[in-house]
């Protein structure tokens, strides 16, 4: 294998659970509520995963359990967020202060201990010979199959269905999606729900695929990263595909580089990842300066029948 | 039965058109209820008690347990108290950072990486100078802790301000950048020679430390915090730049048409902002630790948001809040000792933000009875 193809390998394992995240993050704000729990969330999803996993031994057992916890975080948030129209912001904030203590006190006991096992791959034998696709589509895990299956859904469930056209409306004009007879504030919860188990699904991916233990506070940071792609990504599921990968790539970059023994510090290269999110959004900021950024219209208003903005 | 039957007292009963409407209860939003109750944040405390007590039942522990040996470690003795006290130096200077910026609705949640840099600053003088008298050395290292922080908050202002970067996730990615400049240094060209490969960087000597109470390690960083909260209190209350703070923080768009420079005010307010912070790195490093190492902050910059949004941006509130908080810290580092993770104050933490942000909107809505 070459370097181009391993470096592709590695990006599209370390890109997955940004991929999930960025996704959850999507739905979450294509319905106008703002997710900063996602980092809380991640880390929640994959103590769960871990706890589950290495107590029953039973992987499709803990990715239930962890989407069933993570979605009742996310009914918290809606909760909050949708019937109290509290401050999306700040209950953002408690989402992941509350996820990194509660999942480093439950993760206590078993941090450290290998997990039984790593995420199951689907082996594609007839792919095998094919030149550069063979080695990275042959051998991949189900859960990022499973990412892969999701961009195309959620790229025609936002932008082909009536469902999409609904979920768009309730982020871009929900006192119109209202008087139209949408049910803006089922649909918010729905959504930030679904959203909140995908970034805990991500959590789940972390630690399946990329981080075979518990440690605390394992995502350092990714939770974060994700909520940049999603404004990246201009809350469009296939751009997500490409800005998540390429994170990932750059990622893994700074690990093959230090492994290359260069001379530049390892701390460097983790650096790259977040001076590299500020950069970009600094130029998708100048560059858009003048256009609308696809940001859902009523992203972090909440939304009261009968009262004018 | 038949209306007959019953005859006149069928008039007693409601009519089918109005049932179910005498029963009916509805929530109803009044959006002109704003200021909430000053008791929201003590019962959002309490709330909070309970909940994580479920978590800890739920484990196997005896919540009242936890929380006595919580709340004995960090008010119940002298050291615990003075303890408590050094742990609320950072977050009131911190929490004070954040409060200047909530003040315009500017998110800062970077304080963390702002304290951090700030130490680092303030350390680089200890190595660089190391033979400056006390008061050159000290002025020294406040001057570049403020520097430091200040920069660092430069590095969230500008984007938001000149490309429309939400600050939000500059400041944190920044969090991120200067942990791993801390690590960088601390492992690489800083670390201590004679620290038996220990990663930090040489200890200071008594003429760059700060001055400590008696014998306790309570230092004078108390009076840096207490004075700028004096600062603070004064310049909102009594200057033009913090009535124009506050005429941006109460309505931005009549600010403008006021003719309000809001991109300036984003920027001075961050610079101080971070600065504060970067002070509090440079106390904490010359106060307590007395070398750069690794982990110099517990997650101070996180918990300072929640100090300052628990004391709804009030200078005096502010100073309570980060005792109750730097009690919390301690109490955490206090249940180690019976076998818990000290992350139970984080859980706790988050948990106050919770009730408290439900809390404020909660007592906006009034049961209606009746369609």
């Amino acid at each position: 294998m070459d370097f181009t193809t391993q470096l592709l390998i590695a990006a599209i394992s370390a890109g997955t659970p940004l991929l999930l995240a960025t996704l959850g993050g999507i739905l979450n704000e294509r319905a106008g509520i703002i997710q900063l729990g996602a980092e809380g969330l991640m880390l929640m999803g994959a103590v769960t995963t871990c706890i589950i996993y290495i107590r029953t031994g039973n992987l499709l057992l803990a990715l239930l359990a962890t989407v069933a916890v993570t979605a009742v975080l996310g009914l918290l948030h809606s909760f909050l967020c949708v019937t109290l129209r509290a401050n999306q912001t700040m209950s953002g904030l408690a989402m992941t202060l509350f996820g990194s203590g509660l999942s480093a006190y439950l993760g206590k006991p078993i941090s450290g201990i290998p997990l039984p096992g790593t995420s199951p791959k689907l082996h594609l034998p007839w792919l095998e010979p094919v030149p550069v696709i063979g080695p990275i589509f042959s051998h991949m895990d189900y859960l990022t199959w499973f990412s892969l299956l999701l961009v195309v859904v959620l790229h025609l469930l936002i932008h082909r269905t009536s469902w999409g056209l609904h979920l768009r409306s309730v982020g871009d004009n929900p006192a119109t999606a209202d008087v139209m007879g949408i049910r803006v504030q089922l649909i918010r919860y729905s959504y930030v729900i679904c959203g909140a188990a995908l970034i805990g699904l991500a959590g789940a991916d972390m630690v399946l695929a990329y981080a075979p233990t518990w440690n605390e506070g394992l995502t350092a940071g990714r939770g974060w990263i994700a909520v940049g792609l999603v404004i990246f990504a201009r809350w469009n599921p296939l751009r997500a595909l490409f800005c998540a990968y390429f994170f990932g790539a750059l990622d893994s970059l700074g690990f093959r580089i230090q492994l290359l023994g260069s001379a530049i510090p390892s701390y460097f290269l983790k650096m790259i990842p977040y001076i590299v999110t500020i950069l970009v959004l600094m130029y998708l900021g100048y560059r858009n300066r003048n256009k609308p950024s696809g940001t859902p219209e009523a992203l972090g208003v909440p939304y009261i029948r009968e009262q004018r903005f | 039965m038949s209306a007959k039957e019953t005859g006149g007292t069928a008039l007693l009963q409601p009519s089918p058109a109005k049932s179910g409407g005498k029963f009916s209860w509805r929530l109803e939003y009044d959006s002109s209820r704003i200021r909430s109750p000053w008791w929201t944040p003590i019962l959002s405390v309490i709330l909070a008690l309970l909940l994580c007590a479920v978590f800890i039942a739920a484990n196997g522990m005896s919540p009242i347990t936890v929380y006595e040996k919580m709340f004995h470690g960090a008010f119940g003795t002298a050291y615990g108290f003075t303890e408590t006290m050094v742990k609320a130096i950072p977050l009131l200077l911190c929490g004070l950072g954040i409060a200047v910026a909530y003040r315009i609705s500017i998110w800062n949640i970077g304080a963390e990486g702002q304290l951090t840099v700030g130490a680092m600053a303030a350390t680089a003088v200890t190595i660089y100078f190391p033979d400056l008298p006390t008061f050159w050395a000290l002025s020294l290292m406040l001057v570049f802790g403020f520097a430091a922080g200040a920069f660092w908050g430069l590095l969230t202002a500008v984007p938001r301000t000149h490309f429309g970067v939400n600050e939000l996730i500059t400041s944190l990615m920044l969090n991120y950048v200067a942990l791993l400049a801390l690590d960088y240094v601390v492992f690489g060209p800083w670390k201590d020679p004679k620290g038996f490969n220990f990663p930090g960087s040489p200890m200071f000597t008594a003429a760059q430390s700060l001055p400590v109470l008696g014998s306790t390690r309570l230092h004078i960083g108390l009076l840096f915090g207490l004075i700028a909260v004096a600062v603070y209190y004064l310049m909102i209350r009594f200057t033009k730049w913090g009535y124009e703070l506050r005429l941006i923080g109460a309505n931005p768009t009549a600010a403008r048409y006021a003719g309000i420079h809001i991109k300036r005010h984003i920027i001075i307010v961050m610079l101080i902002s971070g600065g504060l912070a970067g002070i509090a790195g440079m106390a904490e490093v010359s106060g307590v630790t007395h070398k750069l190492m690794q982990g110099i902050s517990p997650g101070y910059g996180y918990t300072a948001i929640i100090v300052a949004w628990l004391a709804k941006l009030n200078p005096m509130g502010l100073i309570v809040t980060s005792i109750l908080f730097g009690g919390l810290i301690v109490g955490g580092y206090s249940v180690q000792t019976i076998g818990l993770p000290s992350s139970i104050s984080e859980m706790l933490q988050g948990s106050i933000l919770f009730f408290l942000i439900a809390g404020d909107m909660i007592h906006r809505f009034r049961i209606r009875r009746g369609a």
